[in-house]
């Protein structure tokens, strides 16, 4: 079967997850994202790309700066923006999603940015247009349950090439809660796909997904240890509101033992960079000192998110 | 058909513009071949204004047709467009839709002075109502639209005229 989000050409129809997607793909997102940024520079931040389109935001799960993101970025590029906090309209009145996605395509929608709990509700949308043989209307997974988050891995992908150059001599880690974290896999998925030789996840073997480790890429419970010559430190956010039972002590054991302090920073390279998806929660992911430190690029990261989705919905458009 | 030599245009037109430019006169190029040629025009007319080059790939009216180049390259226009006087500068005069793009993207950097367009050569075949002030050749005959002319460069800098059949 074809990749559904590519079209017969390989061009890009809807962006669901990193898995599978080529290299190419990736490299001409980031590449397409890079004359973006000067776009902020401007007197009048507006590209004429999207002009007349229509972009629904379906958020069916909070979120303040991935909304936002999606929504300035939209909007630079010339598009009408709808947003449509879903938790609190017609789902509640017993609405299912695809009804709810036929009423909006009859209202002309021509993208969805779509934020859903449950893992694969994008794809569910995308499929139910593709069946419908709505070839327009493209759809841009925004997070959804503890599957995926490309535009985050995209991101973070266009920082570090931004602070390091290429991909191809990287030591990266990830730490803490990669179990729950879709913005984790969406990581290892494009890392893995651009070439970094060595990828280290980090943390307590309860917030870990078993049977990852592979040939370039190293499991270790030991942060100084796990950190070693690092050139990234990519910092995850604790997820409480999606943990059920006892995975963890308290936010201060771990902190004590996951939490980035300038202690453990110093067994990475002295030029590593640290990169948090956010939202932070400082005191126990991250200490405040490092949070706004030399070597934070975090809020780096939120300004190259609009470019990175500007690129991702101008390859849609096109 | 035997393609004028763009070294030879080149020359014709900095003399075209020679007389007419002020000092202060904007250069902007678009990408790729007219940015080569605002570099050798700004040189040799030694201007002590500002140069720029400008992307219009997202400006363009086929964006949806024609999707995005593999690599869009950066628009640096970092002076102040505000009362400026600029020259649009480009390779080849076609359809006139690429200098559309180039005019709106300039636009939205601030409201100019005047603006002119300076290219090397017009090759008929115009869709929109624009003309160059400063044109180094005109071809006698429109090419046909199968077939794309283009400006290259040697690695020594050396401009030359392609004819490349779609």
């Amino acid at each position: 079967m074809r990749n559904p989000q590519l079209d017969k050409n390989g061009s890009l129809r809807h962006l669901l997850t990193l898995d599978g997607l080529p290299r190419e793909t990736l490299t001409a997102i980031l590449d397409t994202a890079a004359p973006f940024t000067e776009v902020a520079e401007r007197e009048i931040k507006k590209l004429p790309v999207l002009r007349g389109k229509s972009v629904f935001n379906l958020f069916f799960e909070n979120s303040t700066r991935t909304r936002t993101t999606f929504e300035i970025a939209a909007k630079r590029l010339s598009a009408d923006v709808v947003n449509l906090n879903v938790s609190t309209s017609s789902t509640a009145k017993g609405e299912s999603l695809l009804d709810t996605v036929d009423n909006l395509c009859a209202m002309q929608a021509d993208m969805f940015v779509v934020r859903h709990a449950a893992s694969g509700a994008p794809f569910l949308i995308a499929q139910h247009l593709i069946a419908n043989g709505r070839n327009d209307i493209h759809v841009v997974n925004a997070g959804d349950g503890r599957h995926a988050h490309p535009t985050q891995g995209l991101l973070d992908m266009y920082t570090i090439r931004h602070f390091k150059g290429d991909f191809s001599n990287l030591v990266v880690a990830l730490v803490g809660d990669v179990l729950h974290s879709r913005v984790a896999r969406s990581q290892i998925a494009a890392l893995t796909t651009l070439g970094v030789p060595e990828i280290r996840v980090i943390g307590p073997k309860t917030l870990l997904p078993t049977g990852l480790e592979r040939p370039g890429l190293r499991v270790f419970h030991d942060m100084t240890e796990g950190l070693h010559n690092v050139d990234v430190v990519m910092m995850l956010r604790l997820q409480n509101e999606r943990m059920n039972g006892a995975l963890l002590p308290t936010p201060q054991e771990f902190y004590k033992n996951w939490g980035l302090t300038a202690e453990k920073l110093s067994a990475a390279k002295s030029d590593a960079i640290v990169m948090h998806p956010g939202p932070m929660n400082r005191g126990v992911e991250i200490d405040s000192a490092i949070a706004d430190g030399a070597q934070a690029v975090i809020l780096n990261q939120v300004t190259f998110g609009i470019a990175v989705r500007m690129a991702v919905m101008s390859m849609l458009a096109a | 058909m035997q393609l004028p030599d763009a070294e030879t245009l080149l020359d014709a037109l900095i003399a075209q513009m020679r007389p007419q430019v002020r000092p202060d006169t904007a250069l902007v190029g678009i990408r790729t071949g007219g940015v080569w040629l605002a570099e050798r025009v700004h040189a040799a007319l030694e201007l002590a204004g500002p140069i720029g080059a400008i992307d219009v790939s997202f400006y363009r009216d086929d964006f949806g047709a024609r999707g995005l180049p593999a690599k869009p390259q950066r628009t640096d226009i970092t002076f102040d467009v505000e009362g400026a006087h600029v020259v649009i500068v480009d390779d080849v005069l076609y359809t006139g839709r690429t200098v559309r793009a180039a005019l709106n993207e300039l636009f939205d950097f601030g409201r100019p002075a005047c603006v002119d367009l300076a290219v090397l050569l017009d090759r008929g075949g115009r869709e929109l109502p624009i003309g160059a002030r400063y044109c180094a050749h005109t071809l006698a005959e429109p090419l046909p639209a199968s077939q794309i002319l283009e400006l290259g460069r040697d690695d020594d800098g050396t401009l030359s005229l392609r004819l490349i059949d779609a």
